[in-house]
């Protein structure tokens, strides 16, 4: 490109970077966004199978999701599950530190609280069980986000892979203490007592209620607090962390235990309040069953904002709910809802594109070159994303 | 616009079917297809009396979905019993990929909201869920099928059980692996020493080990010297674990093979290496058209429309249902051609035999164990997590199978089999 002398024909497209992004304009895409995605699912649903029509489509969609009261709190309920485990690796992220093992640490989390119900469950009176679940879910779950942080602070080894690996790891735990615990089972452990969900205790004000309040710490920890600041300066600019007296090191560190903490909770909850049963297959097939990669999604697609992580957590429960009550209705087997929830994920995350670049497409004469910046090839463009 | 898609994906079908003929046709000279097997001419045709209102709901909880033969198995009967009583699709409600945990609770409440009067579960882990949603809504009926513990919740009279005799079918399956083994003996493609079969399980439960024995069974009233080798995947679907462990034991010099997992797995590694076959679930001779002997399965249409018919009659459901030859539960699929001659003639004297119960599958003189004839044996039938035995089985000269209960809980293991491994419950 360094010979300007010479004529270049004008690209059909290029891209250039939107700058000042007015916060409606960019909801406005991201809602439009959500409209196309329904809208190409229901396309598409109708075009492969003669028993979904858009009537059909939408009926069970939204049916599916707000049908009835109970259907209208498991929704919630779900969504709060994926909102708590967003919340946990959010100051991560907010820090630039790409934790991925939130599955295997809320994995642990389930582990063990597990572990204590079947162990100590009978042995102990009900509540003691509860209680040391309880800090055998956080302390485990803690160990798991804490470790990879000590390699990272002291080592700056790559966090990304070895909290994926960590995933993995905590499955295997999972699947060995499940062996364990039941040798001739079948495969999952179910907890008749020594569990919150054994006393009776409804799942959904409990889990809806203290995801809520820790939504609401989160806003208040990140957005006022001393420490929240901290995290913003380590991850924005490390080395002015550094200057103006900040510990990196222990900023990362303490960070990592409130996500092991949040996780550890998550698991408490799947474990001992909602579902009373531990399964550790694979990462599909397990008590998280891969919501703490999906969470990452949640997380980032709200900007690492709390509260926009409840609208995230809803529109995954809502498209993943609605498409499988459609899927089954039409009986068009599983993988139509993992395909559904493909597409809506598809354009979601093109939304964030199109927020911060515009197409540009080549105007029609010839003669009319872009005034003012003028366009760069789009390579350089595409390299600042 | 479907016309046109449907054109489109009808064309590419066709120029691929006729590249497959190009390549294969030609080989293909004999025009070989399956045996026909009648019916059994003595069942008992389970009837729906009465009005189905138009307000009746039934629904079908399934782990997996179609690709899954077990689960398909399920589906396919309830759409049968849907076509055949005229029931709309709001009113068979099937639900797939319901996991063994809370999440199956859910399903059954949400069905049991949207008015299902009917709900039948279809893996063994849904049970407890089950009960629970059972306690809930006494006014619904749950059915769940493998189940175990229906009979020890006497104070739940809307939650049953039900299994069938399929290890009826698995002998008479067993019978065609025996005559198919002779055939192979006789044209001297093996010797009688090296009878040996294979079969890939998934758990180590009673109802694989039930099944691996009345198969096995089967092959040995044939071939008295064949021996069998047993291995497990752990999992009741897992197509790379099931063809692995069909693998291995073809080269451990298993000359052929049976399973009791879900996936194509083990067929097509049969097909693979030219091993006959006997699957389970139903026919997969559209996959292995050159090894598949013959299937057996449970029909479930007739249960459902027992519950159905206990529905809508206020009749209470028997808590442990046992679907036989007669009830049309246990059938056999059409032989594959590989089978050996005269190989209908003998499922059907076989199956007349054990449908009079002239016949014993676990007739005690025929095995051993430890080197023992069996006079006594206390089977964990009430299954109370303690593993231990409280009923006795034996009397007659049989084990009595599925009658203390409808699912399996014959859990020996019989002279003459081998298992590679164990502990995968």
């Amino acid at each position: 490109m360094a010979n300007s002398e010479k004529h270049v024909k004008e690209p059909l497209v290029h891209l250039t970077r939107r700058m000042n992004v007015s916060a409606s304009f960019a909801w406005m895409i991201r809602i439009g966004a959500f409209i196309l995605s329904i809208l190409v699912c229901c396309l598409i649903s109708s075009l492969l199978s003669d028993k979904v029509s858009f009537g059909f489509f939408f009926k069970y969609l939204f049916g599916g999701t707000f049908g009835s009261s109970m259907l209208i709190m498991n929704l919630l309920r779900d969504l709060a599950i994926y909102l708590l485990l967003a919340l946990a690796v959010t100051p991560c992220f907010k820090m630039r530190y790409w934790n991925i093992g939130g599955e295997g640490q809320a994995m642990m989390g389930a582990f063990g609280c597990s572990l204590v119900v079947a162990y100590a469950s009978g042995k102990l009176p009900v509540w003691g069980t509860i209680l040391l679940s309880f800090a055998a879910a956080v302390v485990l779950a803690v160990f798991w986000a804490v470790v990879p942080a000590l390699f990272k602070a002291k080592w700056n080894t790559n966090e990304t892979l070895l909290t994926l690996m960590f995933n993995y790891i905590a499955i295997c735990l999972g699947a060995y203490l499940i062996k364990k615990v039941a040798p001739m089972g079948t495969g999952i452990l179910n907890f008749q007592d020594g569990t919150l969900a054994s006393l009776g205790v409804g799942d959904f004000w409990i889990i809806v209620v203290t995801v809520t309040v820790l939504t609401v710490l989160m806003f208040i920890y990140q957005k006022y607090s001393k420490h929240g600041y901290e995290i913003a300066v380590v991850g924005e600019a490390p080395n002015t962390a550094r200057y103006i007296g900040i510990n990196n090191k222990k900023v990362i560190v303490r960070t990592l235990l409130l996500c092991g903490i949040l996780s550890g909770i998550a698991g408490f909850l799947l474990v001992s309040v909602k579902d009373a049963s531990f399964l550790s297959d694979s990462t599909s097939q397990s008590t998280v069953a891969g919501r703490g990669f999906t969470a990452i999604l949640i997380s980032w697609l709200a900007h690492f904002h709390p509260l926009a992580m409840a609208l995230t957590s809803f529109l995954v429960v809502f498209i993943t709910r609605g498409a499988n009550q459609i899927g089954n209705m039409a009986r068009l087997g599983n993988s139509y809802a993992g395909m559904m929830v493909g597409i809506f994920f598809f354009f979601i995350i093109a939304t964030e594109f199109f927020i911060n670049f515009k197409l540009n497409f080549r105007p029609r004469a010839e003669k009319a070159a872009p005034a003012g910046a003028g366009p760069k090839p789009a390579g350089e463009q595409e390299g600042t994303v | 616009m479907k016309k046109k898609l449907f054109g489109v994906v009808a064309l590419a079908l066709a120029v691929v079917m006729m590249a497959a003929c190009l390549g294969g046709c030609g080989n293909n000279a004999g025009s070989k297809s399956e045996i026909k097997l009648p019916a059994y001419d003595g069942i008992t045709e389970q009837k729906v009396t009465g009005e189905i209102p138009a307000t009746f709901k039934v629904g079908l909880i399934c782990l997996h979905d179609k690709n899954s033969t077990y689960d398909k198995n399920f589906i396919a009967a309830m759409e049968s019993v849907q076509q055949e009583l005229g029931l709309t699709n709001e009113q068979v409600i099937i639900a797939t990929g319901i996991p063994e945990g809370a999440e199956c609770k859910d399903k059954a409440v949400e069905m049991a909201e949207a008015g299902c009067q009917v709900i039948i579960a279809d893996s063994f882990g849904h049970e407890q869920y089950m009960i629970e949603a059972a306690k809930q809504y006494p006014n619904v009926l749950f059915a769940h099928a493998t189940g175990t513990k229906a009979h020890m919740n006497t104070d739940l009279p809307n939650y049953v059980n039900a299994f069938a005799s399929i290890y009826e079918g698995r002998y008479i399956a067993g019978v065609v692996a025996g005559m198919k083994l002779k055939e192979m003996i006789d044209s001297g493609k093996i010797t009688e020493d090296k009878a040996k079969v294979g079969y890939v399980g998934a758990f180590t439960y009673a109802e694989v080990i039930s099944g691996y024995t009345s198969w096995f069974l089967g092959v040995r009233s044939v071939v008295p010297s064949a021996t069998m080798e047993v291995t497990f995947t752990g999992s009741w679907y897992d197509e790379t674990a099931e063809n692995n462990a069909a693998k291995k034991l073809i080269s451990n010099g298993c000359v052929l093979l049976s399973q009791h997992a879900d996936s194509m797995g083990a067929p097509n590694a049969c097909e693979e290496a030219g091993v006959p076959n006997v699957s389970y679930n139903g026919s997969t001779y559209a996959a292995a058209p050159n090894t598949f002997l013959v299937s057996s399965r449970i029909n479930w249409a007739p249960y459902y429309k027992y519950l159905i018919d206990c529905k809508i009659n206020n009749k209470t459901a028997m808590k442990d249902y046992t679907g036989t030859i007669k009830t049309g539960s246990v059938e056999l699929t059409d032989l594959g051609s590989a089978v050996a001659e005269g190989t209908l003639d003998k499922v059907i004297e076989v199956r007349k035999a054990l449908a009079d119960g002239t016949l014993k599958v676990f007739d005690t003189a025929k095995f051993t164990v430890e080197g023992k004839k069996l006079d006594s044996y206390l089977a964990d039938v009430d299954d109370m997590g303690d593993y231990v035995g409280e009923t006795e089985a034996i009397a007659d000269g049989y084990f009595h199978e599925s009658e203390k209960r409808s699912a399996p809980y014959f859990d020996l293991t019989i002279d003459g089999i081998t298992l590679l491994d164990k502990n995968f419950g």
